[in-house]
């Protein structure tokens, strides 16, 4: 015997800002759902900074050949190469939309009445997620190597906000180059092209003074830089701040906005 | 089914569902979509009655998967348009979209998910409030009888289950209109048959307009109110089974009447992709 299904046909009771967030939170919520079944990208995601922090890290410390401003070379690095790790996170994260739309899980969400911002910034704010993890591993590594960090409430709030940016900004980005290329094997070109520059092209592992004057004025357009900075003052103690906390969410926050109106319009032509 | 209905005659959102279902449900008006010089479909104006099953039948290419995904706002036409639910496609997608069921070629429910997190996640796009989520979830899981697998990962489900999921995921916001595109490609027998009571039963229980594809001709015959047979973009011939078998001699089936209008020639239509997205959905189910 099948149940009645007599419940009436309207179910759009809420007002219109609070399913905005419930469309967005879902999107989030199925990736997140996927991670805490399968948790094995994660502790995947955590070896590369590992390794950049404990080898790379530890032999350019004895170097002394970069200029940190009075800073311990690890203690420069470490918010280098967490910007860094959530740089080559969230990169490749399109990737996941080009599998999802060969199938079949991406038209789903589009033939939902879900406003096509809601569906991008639902995958940032997953995409963020991934980055808060990146983050505590990095501090529990940084600390059992000796780095000084600020441990203060209110700059890890503020580390937390640059990498939730940093992660968004860097996987909308992603979004819009899969809704490019539209196939993953072009899409994994694009995406080893574009990490090296973007990452070269930041403070992330030396400061903005060694650059020649070409190479700095790339990376005064580079977001990853603007994340660094703000990075380098939230996170280690007596770290130095080239452009202000303020201009450094301005940026981000700017970037972020633009790339998500871009993505929006986008989105759809995935599966086209 | 008309083929001359204007669609100025199709109800606009002002009137309500009722009223609406009275009227038809789909009606487009010089529907076109082109591709790089290609007309995939072709200048079409026809219009659905509303609780009926219709079924679009044609061979590979002919333009039904691109017609499906017009109708749900996946795809801008080039020209034309169309009113879906009372709503028009160019002008109120989101309407459209809020009454509309959507099951594609390839299987939408998520592999990673359980079926009842897939249906949660639907729900919540849907914007159902949380006392709704919870009485329609479990209705629908056991409208679909998947109330044992529910917390079990799709990956493990059979390809019956997972195609009466995703027609749950579908019908959990009550739409008047449900598309269904090659809904039981890749299934066994049974699986098929399950999935066919679950489409009778929504068309009885709450009065859903079906719009589907399909290549299984038992299929149509057993479904489908309408049918519509679709060559090269165009509509060649529309009308009941029954009539459209009658039209061709006494002892013709639907294979016949397909054969008479598509030719018997093999079809060149469809994308490399096209075959691919099947063959990969087909495997998938297996």
């Amino acid at each position: 015997m099948l149940p009645k299904l007599a419940i009436p046909r309207s179910a759009w009771s809420s007002s219109a800002p609070f399913i905005y967030l419930q469309q967005t939170s879902a999107v989030a919520e199925s990736d997140v759902r996927k991670l805490i079944h399968d948790p094995v990208e994660l502790f995947t995601r955590m070896v590369q900074p590992v390794l950049w922090l404990v080898v790379f890290g530890q032999v350019f410390a004895r170097t002394r050949a970069i200029p940190t401003g009075g800073l311990p070379y690890l203690d420069f690095m470490a918010p280098g190469i967490l910007a860094q790790s959530v740089l080559f996170g969230a990169i490749f994260y399109g990737i996941s939309l080009i599998w999802e739309r060969d199938l079949g899980v991406v038209h789903k969400f589009l033939v939902s009445p879900a406003p096509r911002t809601a569906l991008v910034l639902g995958r940032a704010v997953s995409s963020a997620i991934r980055g808060f993890c990146q983050a505590l591993v990095l501090y529990v590594v940084a600390l059992l190597l000796g780095v000084h960090l600020r441990l203060e409430w209110h700059a890890m709030v503020g580390v937390l906000a640059v990498v939730s940016l940093g992660a968004a900004t860097f996987s909308t980005f992603s979004l819009i180059a899969a809704c490019i290329v539209k196939s993953r094997e072009r899409f994994m070109g694009i995406g080893q092209v574009l990490t090296m520059p973007l990452f070269f092209a930041s403070n992330a592992i030396y400061p903005l003074s060694m650059m020649p004057a070409w190479l700095r004025a790339l990376s005064s357009v580079n977001p990853l830089t603007y994340q660094v900075d703000a990075l380098r003052y939230l996170m280690v103690q007596g770290g130095h701040i080239e452009f202000g906390l303020g201009f450094d969410f301005y940026v981000q926050i700017l970037v972020f906005a633009l790339l998500i109106a871009i993505a929006a319009k986008l989105y759809p032509s995935i599966i086209r | 089914m008309t083929e001359s209905n204007p669609i100025s005659q199709i109800p606009q959102s002002t009137r309500t569902y009722d009223e609406r279902l009275e009227s038809g449900v789909i009606a487009t008006r010089k529907l076109t979509r082109r591709f790089d010089g290609l007309v995939a479909v072709n200048d079409l104006t026809f219009s659905i009655d509303a609780g009926t099953i219709f079924g679009l039948l044609g061979p590979n290419g002919a333009g039904k998967s691109t017609l499906i995904k017009m109708l749900t706002t996946l795809l801008p036409p080039s020209s034309g348009t169309a009113i879906v639910a009372g709503f028009d496609i160019l002008s109120q997608p989101r309407e459209v979209r809020r009454h509309i069921g959507y099951v594609s070629q390839m299987l939408s429910a998520d592999g990673e998910l359980t079926g009842y997190e897939n249906l949660l996640i639907s729900a919540k796009l849907y914007g159902l409030s949380r006392s709704d989520r919870a009485e329609r979830i479990s209705q629908a899981l056991e409208f679909m009888q998947l109330q044992e697998a529910g917390h079990k990962l799709v990956k493990r489900y059979s390809g019956g289950m997972i195609r009466r999921l995703e027609i749950a995921q579908s019908m959990l916001h009550r739409p008047p209109v449900l598309f269904l595109d090659e809904p039981t490609v890749g299934l066994d027998p049974a699986a098929k048959h399950s999935v066919w009571q679950r489409i009778l039963d929504l068309k009885k229980e709450l009065g859903t307009s079906v719009l589907m594809t399909t290549h299984d001709m038992e299929e149509a015959d057993h479904l489908c109110d309408a049918i519509a047979f679709m060559h090269e973009g165009k509509l060649l011939a529309t009308g009941s089974p029954a009539e459209l078998k009658t039209a061709l001699g006494p002892s013709a089936n639907l294979d016949d009447v397909f054969i008479h209008y598509a030719g018997t020639s093999i079809a060149e239509g469809g994308t490399l992709r096209d075959v691919a997205q099947t063959r990969h959905t087909a495997q998938r189910l297996e």
